[in-house]
Formats: structure tokens, sequence, C-alpha cells
């Protein structure tokens, strides 16, 4: 390695440009950490201030007992995945599907990635009112339409969101995250050599077997780039849970970061929310341990 | 960038049209809300929530009207501000940081890389208390600045993943001549390199600027009135007393619009962007 | 060596222009003052008119937030009880009112009023004044319009239907006219009620049914009575209505979905606050604007059963804009401003419901002619110290003033909600709820 080569002076004059933003990322991402720390030994209301005191560990104790939490957690898993696995699936598909030359290409991709520039809020608002709303939603309102087209009579008003409210979240946030999945597999297709796909053509070889032999090889770094970095910005987006279900009904679709909002603004237990604040850290810590390992990957594929 | 010639067809040519029909269908099926969204932010409440929908309705630009009248501009000014400032500075520590990163790699540079997105990891809510009580001590409160600060470390890490994989890509050579002819590090940064990747700051610029102007989480909580941006603007169409689809509709366009037309126009960028070190 | 050293000056320069941009705090003008406000229509009226009116008077600025009442309640909460004092007044509701009085956090009115004849505190319902006073009898905010709860219907379809509905109904008399209006085939529900959860959404008027019907959640020396028959009988009907003769999923239902039902004809009664008519009554919001008849709270028990509700205005204990922000608030609340918005906007869009003089408007009174006595009696009737049949420990007809209420009755109704799309009686509900409630309980009962 040619760095090993490089002088003491030299390493220093290297490493000097990467100062100014390794030093403000650890100022801003480590005092809060810290704070958080001090927070959660804490018993802190902040309707009661005057009753505030050092409590050691018992907060951590009871985010660990609270059910709530719990329920937050098994639903914050299932959710991510669940949308992680779907929306690169669908931005697969996507992605291939637009790999191809046809009329319109240019207007359809412009089409397929918009959803991913709308405001969250905008669209978490949009599919409680306008989409999911089972009296004036246009999903309860179309099946009306086509089930009256075919004789019957009144109207369909399916609670989709209390009958199924981690669906009903998920289902937006996967439309939100197709679009940004599909754009990472999209230039792992791109930059394929055509040159050697044309070759294993004239040696014979079927679409099928190029797809499965030297494309989907290639794209999985990809994939796993999509993956990960899909992963980072689901886990954490509360939007749509905090617009669509409340967290509800009962507990059913409530998750992490919710259950730490609510703890913070209606319970108004800042000890408590910086309690579970931390576990969460350490939660990610460890998740984030297995998505670098993933990461690390890519990095070890570079010359 | 390059555009995709590898035109092998996977299918016959009656399969290709089906699924280039089905490819339409997917689009416009990902596109229908936005539209319907649209179609409703120029009608009147009283049009906007028949049930069953209806395609047509009398046209109006009043809600529009109103989303301006109620003092969008402000929040509009202030998405502004926090979405450039905090993209400029990003771009300004990002760029030298992911260059010592790159092309001649410092000592432990995966380590600083996987550290970097480690803080990704962390959650923002857990990070809201503290920057709210440090905010306050400080009096920084309800300040757009702050605001930009705190995008700036949200948006840094990403970054630097972003503009080193672009810069990986450029000869090591390059950068040799330029430093035996003499060359001092920020004339290598700004005049030999910069011009080269370009495309991938615009592509990291972009993301930058879709990630902050969209930002509400930290946005409604450490900002008042001076400070707020467009998304909290937004929020304020809702109402518990009386209808507010149309104009929810209207507003919510009126905020997406400066993202969504930066994205339309740089869309092969974010494809490129997007897709980080992995791109070789 | 060179190029270090200028690679350090850039990042010098950077950082110290980034650290002054941080620290130039832009100077607030002296008269310059910040509300926070919910979003309702007469917010919004009020935000356009202030700049050409109070600020060409005054020569006062006024910034306003404007957010969803969650949002705004949080924030509130935030901005109050950490004392950061981001804005001069903060709008809150009777039930913010009551938790917030009293702690320091938000300044009392009296003095303020007491100086300012021009406000005058005589015009002011009695009831308004009782429910934005806290615990000490201080008044700590300004109401800038109030509302009862009453059961709206459609003249037109209960004519039709043969359904008799009294000025006074009772709940059975409103379930047999229900059942006669109920027209599925059509897709008009007999009743729209709110089954959507939260303390404030579901509860508010099913609580009043509670009420009525001679239950509470605590009786005065704090024991929880979720589970006792009369709260059982009262959800049980709000359920069984719901079931039979509402709105299509009904736990997806709150204010604005039955405002919508009822603008687009898909429900034929709607039990809800007065308020309401400002937006069923105006013909870009309803198609039928007009054909609406309206009759008292349905009683069982009680002689009313109307809820009371403001949106008030309170000075933060923080801020340091007192004179400027009492201005403000005595210049949105009075009757001069009812004028102006009549005269601008229309008489129907006057934030009423707070003072008498408003019902003595000949211009006010003609065109609210459809609703006016029914709310005016409404808001005389309802009385937040003694809703039920039994004393309370707190004030507040729809809600129980203290701060876990929030949490305890939105659980609640996650829990009627339940019960509602059917997986699990009534019974087995409340009796979760009467757990819940007695763990609030025993918290007040020393």
């Amino acid at each position: 390695m040619s760095v090993l080569n490089h002088s003491k002076k030299e390493n220093r004059k290297r490493r000097l440009p990467l100062y100014p933003a390794l030093i403000l990322t650890i100022i801003l991402t480590q005092i809060p950490f810290v704070v958080t720390l001090i927070i959660s030994t804490f018993h802190w209301n902040i309707m009661y201030p005057k009753e505030t005191k050092f409590a050691w560990f018992e907060n951590f104790k009871t985010v660990v007992m609270d059910d709530r939490m719990r329920a937050a957690l098994k639903n914050s898993i299932t959710l991510t995945f669940g949308v992680v696995f779907f929306s690169t699936a669908l931005g697969l598909l996507l992605a291939i599907l637009l790999d191809r030359k046809f009329h319109g290409r240019g207007i359809v991709r412009t089409l397929l990635i918009t959803p991913f520039l709308i405001t969250p809020v905008a669209s978490a608002l949009m599919w409680k009112h306008i989409m999911f709303n089972p009296m004036y939603g246009i999903l309860d309102g179309f099946a009306t339409q086509i089930y009256r087209l075919f004789g019957g009579e009144g109207v369909i008003a399916w609670d989709f969101v209390s009958q199924h409210p981690l669906v009903a979240i998920a289902v937006p946030m996967i439309w939100q995250w197709t679009p940004f999945m599909m754009l990472i597999i999209l230039a792992g297709l791109q930059s394929q050599s055509p040159d050697i796909l044309e070759a294993a053509a004239v040696d014979g070889a079927n679409s099928k077997q190029i797809f499965i032999r030297m494309t989907f090889p290639h794209l999985r770094q990809y994939i796993q780039l999509a993956v990960v970095l899909g992963t980072i910005y689901i886990v954490q987006s509360m939007d749509f849970v905090f617009t669509i279900t409340q967290g509800g009904p009962g507990t059913d679709s409530t998750i992490i970061p919710y259950q730490i909002y609510l703890t913070m603004f209606r319970k108004y237990e800042y000890g408590e929310a910086a309690a579970a604040g931390v576990i969460v850290i350490i939660l990610t810590i460890i998740l984030s341990n297995f998505a670098l390992r993933l990461t690390q990957d890519l990095l070890e594929s570079e010359k | 960038m390059r555009k995709s010639n590898n035109s092998i067809r996977y299918e016959s040519r009656a399969g290709s049209i089906s699924v280039t029909l089905l490819t339409w269908f997917l689009g416009l099926l990902f596109f229908f809300p936005i539209f319907w969204i649209g179609l409703i932010s120029v009608r009147q409440e009283v049009d906007a929530g028949t049930f069953p929908p209806k395609w047509t309705a009398p046209f109006t630009l009043g809600n529009y009207g109103e989303v301006f009248t109620a003092g969008a501009k402000n929040f509009l000014l202030n998405s502004v501000i926090a979405s450039l400032l905090s993209t400029i500075i990003v771009l300004m520590l990002a760029y030298p940081a992911a260059y010592a990163l790159s092309i001649k790699p410092i000592k432990k540079s995966k380590d600083v890389l996987a550290f970097f997105l480690s803080t990704k990891f962390l959650p923002p809510i857990a990070a809201l208390l503290p920057l709210y009580l440090i905010l306050q001590k400080i009096h920084l409160l309800d300040n757009i600045f702050a605001l930009a600060v705190l995008y700036i470390a949200m948006n840094l890490p990403l970054s630097v993943w972003m503009l080193r994989s672009f810069l990986k890509e450029i000869p090591k050579d390059l950068v040799e001549a330029a430093e035996l002819d003499g060359a001092s590090t920020v004339k290598i940064l700004y005049k030999v390199l910069a011009p080269i990747s370009m495309p991938g700051i615009a592509a990291t610029a972009l993301i930058c600027f879709i990630f902050t102007w969209n930002e509400f989480l930290l946005a409604i909580n450490v900002t008042g009135f001076g400070a707020a941006t467009a998304p909290v603007y937004l929020v304020g169409f809702v109402t518990a007393e009386g209808l507010f689809f149309a104009h929810l509709a209207a507003v919510s366009i009126v905020v997406s619009l400066p993202v969504v037309i930066a994205g339309w126009a740089a869309q092969d960028k974010l494809v490129r962007g997007l897709s980080l070190g992995a791109v070789k | 060596m060179k190029s270090r050293n200028r690679v350090i000056a850039i990042s010098a320069v950077m950082i110290a222009s980034l650290t002054t941009a941080v620290l130039t705090v832009p100077a607030k003008a002296a008269s310059t003052i910040n509300v926070l406000m919910v979003g309702n229509p007469q917010m919004k009226d009020l935000q356009t008119l202030t700049a050409d009116n109070f600020t060409a008077d005054t020569g006062i600025k006024v910034n306003f937030t404007v957010l969803p009442e969650n949002e705004l309640r949080d924030k509130v909460t935030q901005d109050v009880a950490s004392g950061a004092g981001q804005y001069d007044i903060v709008t809150l509701g009777m039930y913010d009112v009551a938790n917030w009085g009293g702690t320091g956090k938000i300044k009392s009115l009296d003095s303020l009023v007491a100086a300012d004849s021009s406000w005058n505190k005589a015009d002011v319902f009695p009831s308004m004044i009782k429910g934005l006073s806290g615990a000490d009898k201080k008044l700590y905010a300004a109401p800038f319009y109030g509302e009862s709860s009453m059961l709206m219907y459609r003249a037109d379809l209960a004519k039709k239907a043969g359904a008799v509905i009294p000025l006074h109904p009772t709940w059975a008399q409103v379930e047999a006219a229900a059942a006669k209006m109920n027209d599925k085939k059509n897709g008009v529900a007999g009743i729209c009620l709110r089954g959507l959860p939260g303390w404030g959404e579901q509860f508010a008027p099913l609580t009043t049914v509670v009420n009525t019907y001679g239950g509470t959640w605590f009786t005065k020396d704090w024991k929880a009575q979720v589970n006792a028959k009369p709260f059982v009988d009262a959800v049980s009907l709000y359920v069984n209505l719901l079931k039979k003769y509402g709105e299509p999923a009904p736990t997806q239902a709150g204010f604005t979905e039955c405002d919508n039902a009822m603008a687009q004809g898909k429900a034929a009664m709607w039990y809800d606050a007065t308020s309401a008519t400002g937006s069923i009554e105006k013909a870009s919001f309803s198609k039928y604007a007009g054909k609406f008849a309206y009759a008292y709270a349905p009683t069982v028990k009680t002689k009313a059963s109307g809820w009371l509700w403001a949106w008030a205005f309170s000075i933060e204990g923080a801020s340091k804009q007192e004179a400027n922000a009492w201005k403000f608030i005595s210049w949105a609340t009075s009757s001069k401003y009812e004028n102006l918005v009549g005269e601008k906007l229309g008489w129907t869009a006057v934030p009423d419901g707070k003072r008498a003089s408003t019902y003595a408007n000949a211009k006010y009174t003609a065109a609210a002619s459809a609703y006016y006595k029914v709310v005016l009696g409404s808001l005389q009737s309802a009385d937040p110290l003694n809703p039920g049949v039994q004393p309370r420990p707190t004030s507040g007809i729809q809600f129980v003033a203290i701060p876990e209420f929030a949490d305890l009755g939105t659980a609640v109704s996650q829990e009627v909600a339940k019960a509602i799309t059917g997986g699990q009686t009534v019974k087995a509900a409340l009796d979760k709820g009467q757990k819940l409630a007695e763990v609030v309980a025993a918290k007040y009962a020393k």
C-alpha cells in the first residue's frame, strides 16, 4: 500500500482536510449523546419539576418493563423489515423495467421518482385523508364505483387503517422509498459494461442466463447499499405513524421513535424518554455493526 | 453520465410491448396519488371530499391564493436559507474530507468512513431532547442558522460517503502530477479535482437539499415563528374544525414543488449520486 | 507547508463565519409579539385581519405560528413547561387552561382585565369565565370563541322519514329518529358520531353521554367509575348507535369526517360541537347549507348535556411583552373584533359563543337565525363545575382537568374503538379502562 510510504509529515498533511468535517460531526453527535446519558439517570417529569431527582438506572427498568415499549420494538422491526424488503424488491423490478429502451422512458422515470421527492409530512397527510379515509378516501371511493358498476348497492367502507394498521403505514412508506431503491439499483444496471453483455449474448447465453449469471451478481453490492441506506432512514421515520394511526388501535402500530416521542410529549417523562433513547442507541449500535459488515463488503470490493 | 445502451433484448417484440405497457402502468400508478392531489388542489372544499370521487369539478385557484396570503413566503424563505446554507457548508466540509479518504486514502480511512456512517444510525428522536435543552441554554431556539447547523450534522456523513465515491474514480496520476508541479492541497481540490467531480458534487448537493427541505421533526421542535420552515407551515392547514383537504392539497404542492423540480431536473445525477461507493 | 496553512486558514474562516452566523440572533423589535394558534377557520380569519387593523392601529406587529391541535399541545407543553418563552401568547383549550392555571407557567389575567374596561368582563358568559379559571379562581385565559354541543340534523330527511326530533330530545328519541332516517341503500347514515380514538375526539361527545346517564370518570373523592353501570350503559348506547345506524368505519371518524359526511349528505344527524355551523352552513363547504335544523344535546337524567369548550388566549409566564400581548388579546376577543369579522367576512364567520352581546346583535342573529338560540341556550346551561348528577373532583364537562387525562382518555378510547369494531364487548373494554383509571385515581386519592 502506498500509504505506508508516506512520511509522517505527509500523512499529517493528508489528514488535515478531514478534520473540519470529522470534528464537527463528533461535536454535533456526541454531545447530545452525553446529555441524553445524563438525563436518563434522573426522574424528571416536566409537569412536576420540583420532584426531579437522581434515579440511577430506574428509568431503564421502567422502559424495559413497559408493554407499550416492547410492542413498539416488535412493530419497529416488522415495519422496517417489511418496508425495506418490499421497496427493494419493487425497486429492483422497476429498475429492470426502466433499463430498456421504450417510448417515454424519461417520462416514466420522472413519474416513478416523484414519490421520493414529495415532503413526507405532506405524503402522510395525503395518504391518511385523501387515500385511506373510509368516508371520503379514493381507495374506498373507487372500490365503491366498481362495486356499483356491477350492480352493487350502498358503499364500500373498508376500514383498512383500523384493521391493518401496520400495512396502512407500510404502503405509503413503500411508495415513498421504492424510488430511492430503484435509483440505486438503476445506477448498478447502467454501470454494467454493454460489451461484456453483448459478448455473452454472442456466445449463445440466453437473457435469463445473462441476468442470473452476470447482472445479478453485479447488482448484489448495489442492493446491499440500498438495503443499508434504506434501513437507516426507514427505521427512524415516524411521520407516517404519527399522522396515519397515532400508534393505534391499542399499541398495534406504535413504533420506537413514536413511543419515545409520546414519553416526552404526552407523559412528560424526560428521564424515561432519555433512557429509551439510550436503549435505542445501544440497539442501533448492534444493528449498525451488522450493517457495517455489509458495507465492509462494499469497501473490500474496491481495488 | 453514460446512457444505458446495453440493449440486450430479454424478450420478443410482442413481449416487449406488453412489458412497456406494464412499465407505463406502474409509473402512472405510482404517480396517481400526486396527480389526485393536484386535481383536488384546484377545487372548492365542497368538491374535494365527494364520495365516490368525481373526476371533474369546477376549477378554482382560490386555495393557492389563500396559501400565499396566509404567509407562505416567510416559511419558504426559511426553508431556502436552511437548505442552501446547510448544503453549501456540508459540501465545503465534506469535499476535503472525502479527498482525504479517497484518492490517496489516509490510514484508517475505513474506520473513519465507518464512524461517519455509524452516526447516521443515531435516531434523531433520541437527540431531540438534548438538542432542545442545549439550544434553549445558549438561546438559539428559533434560530434558522442553528437549524442549519443541525442539518449539517444530519447530512455530513452521507455526503462524505457520496463525494468519496466520486473522487476515488479519479485516476491517482492526475493528483500525483499536480503534486509534482508543486500544487497545494487547496489548488488540487479546487482547481484540479473540482471540475472533474462536478457531477458528483451536484448529486450530493441535490440529496442534501431533498433531505433538508423535507425535514420535519427537528424543524417543528426547535423553531418558533422566526425560523419555522415550509413543512411546519404545511401542517398548519390541518384543522380539527372544518374541512381542509383542498387547501392541504394546494399547500402540499407548493411546499413540495422546489424539491420536485430540482429532482426532476437532475434525475440523471440522482441515479448516479445515490449509488455511492458501489459505483465502479 | 503553504498548502497546509491555507487549509487551516480556510477551515478557520469557515468555522468562524459559521459561528458568527449562528450567534447573530436576529434582534426582535420591541413591538413584536409571537402567537401560537390552532389552524381552525376562525384563527385563520384572525390572521388575515390582524395586520390591517390591529397592527395599523397600535404599531404592534404580530407573528403567528399555526399548528394542528396535537402538534400545538406538544409545542405548548414544551415551550411553557421549559419556560423557553418562544411565544408571548399561546392558544389553549379549556382543558389545557385548567392544567396550566396556577402553575405560574401562564400569567393570571385578573389585573389586566380589571384595568381594561373596554374588554367588558361582564359581557363574557359566566360559564366561560369559570371554565377558564384555575383552581385558585383566577382567570388565566381570554376566550376567543366558545362552543357547546348540540344535535344537528337534516330537516328535509327527518320530514321525509317521519322522524320527530323535539327541541330538547332524549337519547331514546334520537335512537328512534336514527332508525327511521338510516338509509343504507342511498349511503345515508342515521347518525354520525365521533368514534376516532382520542380523549378530545371520541370521548368529547361520549363523556357528555356518560354524564347524562349519571356516570362519571371519577367521584369527588377520586374513586374510578369507568366500569360502573351508568358509564357502561352510556357507552353501550353510543356503540350500538354507531353499529346500527352510524357512519361507515366509525373508528376513523372524528369531527372532520362527520363534518364532511353532513356536507356531502352522507349522514342525517350529527351530535357535535356548535361551532360546526361555521362549516356545514357555508355553501363553499357544504352541499346542504340551509337544510339543517338544530336541537339541544340529547339527555337522559340531566336537564342539559351540552359540553363546554373554548379556544382561548393565554400569556406565557416567560413572556416579556405582557402589556402588548394583552392589547392583542383584548382586541381579538372583543365584541369590536366580532363586528369587524361580521362586516368584512360575513356574520356567520364571527368567533361567537363567548359574549352575550353577540346574541343581542341583530345582524348576527339574522345571519345565524337557524341555530343561534340553541347555541346560546346550550352555552348558558353548561356548567363546568357541576356537569352530571354527582359532585366532581375537578372542573370540566367532557374532560377531567388533570394532566393524566389526555393519556387515560386516549387509552380508554382505543379500547372503546375495539368494541365498536366488534373486537370486544363494551364491558370488557371498560373493565380495562377501569384499571387504567384506578392507577390515575390512586395518584390523587390522598
